[in-house]
């Protein structure tokens, strides 16, 4: 089943295609990288998708239904989810109160419940809670539930980001250089991860990301980007040996003889 | 957990005693006359700030909105429920809740345009409608225009003064303390990661500002029912300013923060009333040095709850 479908995204900012008749197609369940030069218009897609910023022009079908154009919040609630190149936590609220919020959106109980404080309120505090534990108990942070999410070091950050976007429940998880500024090691757990977490949340995820070594480890499919419009797109293995894309990366052979 | 539960009753017990014993107390010194009239008016003066002050605080410090139309909002409330009771001659009960709900109604419209600006935008803003509210009553005949309402019935009391405070604050500390105050909270700390995690930022942030309105509407009432007399001039965005020195004093985001500044506002500006010329110079030390050695006010964003009591306690064990 396709789970999303773009078809001809145009966005530009003052006149400067940023990014130009994108097109992708993604299944449930794959596992898609999204790569390019820095400037490329990666980030521009995801915001796109997630809503942040409107398109000009252009459809974004996600599980049949056009969200191009729609509020974040909305398109959250369809089941897309993301994390950010610079990790953009709740920096002075608490780990747990950070997956908390994601479970805000299906909150069941009333405002007026929650002053008058009727039993409604407690019964879906404690759900709340037991949920929120759950997902930090995944991704080993229960230990710290009540730390300030700005004194974690940077990796576990990462991760409680993660755990944030997957406590909203999504079918598709972006991720927006997960990657940046971990150490080799750190890289290769990650990449266990978001294998890990593709199966056993049974979602799809679509990434962006500058290690080589990650992308053409875990992802199925890639796409290639280079001043906004689509240059490449397969699998890693025609990536790699992809003229188009080494010229993107690399710069024109000189000279040809 | 049968354990646990009792002895979350018997805490809560123990706050009910401690609140009424508080109430009788100042009560019973009033009936026996031990406070004299310059310390009632700063009594009443600190219930009203305190309502004041955390209500504002719910929208400047938990929502991260800076707001400086809060007497606005008090001016509506204020002459709302003077219709309605002296007007009207309705009882005292009605203008309170006429007062609310306008106050809410007024945070509303307000609300809505205004919040979708950002930072110094909101706050010029919000000062501008504020200063629109105070302008729109002074050019009403029927509230006798600049030269405000004279004869007030003096309604508010003691009882009423002491329990719309304690109210207030229950409130808001309820709503911070729920899914809805964390959506709210979340907008503060970063509103486009709150928005990606599925909360309606909008909504949020207007529905802080219709309560934060509300509870303004009702001081108020309280206001207008106690000192005989109102004028468009008692609402001036200097009143405004004076609440959010308060919220800043105690820290963005502490209802604690927002009681103990608006106390000690109160006591300071009555202490400092002997020495007319140099209040403002005094006042206005006091707060550069808090600000120097303590930016983010006395409490910071912390709180003194259950908790807190609870960890002094075991600590002493």
């Amino acid at each position: 089943m396709n789970l999303l479908e773009i078809n001809n995204l145009y966005k530009s900012f003052g006149g400067l295609g940023a990014v130009i008749n994108f097109n992708i197609l993604i299944q449930s369940q794959e596992l898609i990288g999204l790569i390019g030069p820095n400037g490329a218009g990666k980030t521009t897609v995801f915001n796109l998708i997630t809503g942040v910023y409107k398109p000009d022009k252009g459809q974004i079908i996600f599980n049949g239904k056009n969200i191009a154009g729609m509020a974040p919040y909305n398109i959250c609630k369809k089941g897309v989810a993301r994390t950010f190149q610079n990790i953009r936590l709740f920096k002075d609220l608490s780990v747990i109160d950070n997956v908390k919020i994601a479970f805000h959106k299906d909150v069941s109980y009333s405002l007026a419940s929650t002053i008058i404080r009727l039993p409604a309120f407690f019964q879906g505090e404690k759900n709340i809670e037991e949920k929120a534990l759950e997902y930090l108990r995944i991704f080993k942070l229960d230990t710290k539930r009540d730390e300030i999410a700005s004194n974690l070091p940077y990796g576990e950050q990462r991760r409680l980001e993660i755990a944030r976007a997957l406590a909203t429940q999504p079918t598709m998880l972006i991720l927006d250089e997960p990657a940046a500024g971990m150490n080799p090691q750190e890289t290769r757990e990650l990449m266990e991860l978001i294998k890990w977490i593709r199966q056993d949340f049974n979602l799809s995820i679509l990434l962006i990301e500058h290690d080589m070594s990650l992308v053409m480890g875990v992802c199925e499919r890639i796409y290639v980007l280079d001043y906004g419009q689509l240059i490449a797109e397969g699998l890693p293995e025609e990536i790699r040996n992809n003229k188009k894309v080494i010229e993107a990366y690399l710069g024109e052979e000189v000279g040809k003889c | 957990m049968q354990e646990k539960k009792n002895k979350s009753w018997l805490s809560f017990l123990l706050e009910v005693i401690v609140l009424v014993a508080l109430f009788t107390l100042v009560q019973y010194a009033l009936t026996v006359g031990l406070i004299n009239q310059s310390y009632q008016i700063n009594l009443v003066t600190m219930c009203i700030n305190i309502i004041l002050a955390v209500s504002l605080n719910l929208i400047n410090g938990f929502t991260g909105q800076l707001s400086l139309g809060h007497a606005g909002f008090m001016a509506v409330g204020a002459y709302v429920s003077v219709i309605l009771t002296n007007f009207m001659e309705m009882p005292f009960i009605i203008g309170i809740l006429g007062g609310c709900i306008a106050a809410g109604i007024a945070g509303f419209i307000i609300g809505v345009p205004t919040l979708r600006l950002k930072g110094d935008y909101l706050a010029i803003a919000t000062l501008a409608f504020g200063e629109i509210i105070r302008v729109v009553l002074q050019n009403i005949d029927y509230v006798n225009g600049p030269a405000g309402i004279v004869g007030i019935t003096k309604l508010t009391s003691w009882p009423w003064l002491y329990w719309t405070a304690i109210i207030t604050i229950l409130v808001i500390v309820n709503l911070m303390n729920s899914s809805y105050g964390r959506a709210i909270i979340s907008i503060r700390e970063d509103e486009v990661a709150s928005e990606l995690m599925g909360i309606n930022t909008t909504k949020y942030k207007v529905l802080a500002f219709i309560i934060g309105a509300m509870f303004a509407g009702l001081a108020g009432v309280m206001y207008a029912h106690y000192f005989y007399i109102i004028k468009p001039d008692t609402f001036s965005f200097l009143r405004s300013f004076d609440m959010v020195v308060m919220v800043v004093l105690g820290g963005l985001g502490s209802t604690t923060g927002a009681v103990i500044a608006a106390i000690f506002i109160t006591f300071l500006t009555f202490g400092l009333q002997k020495y007319a010329a140099m209040r403002m110079v005094i006042y206005s030390l006091i707060l550069i040095i808090v600000m120097i050695y303590r930016p983010q006010g006395l409490m910071g964003s912390k709180e003194l709850s259950r908790k807190t009591f609870s960890r002094i306690w075991s600590g002493k064990k």
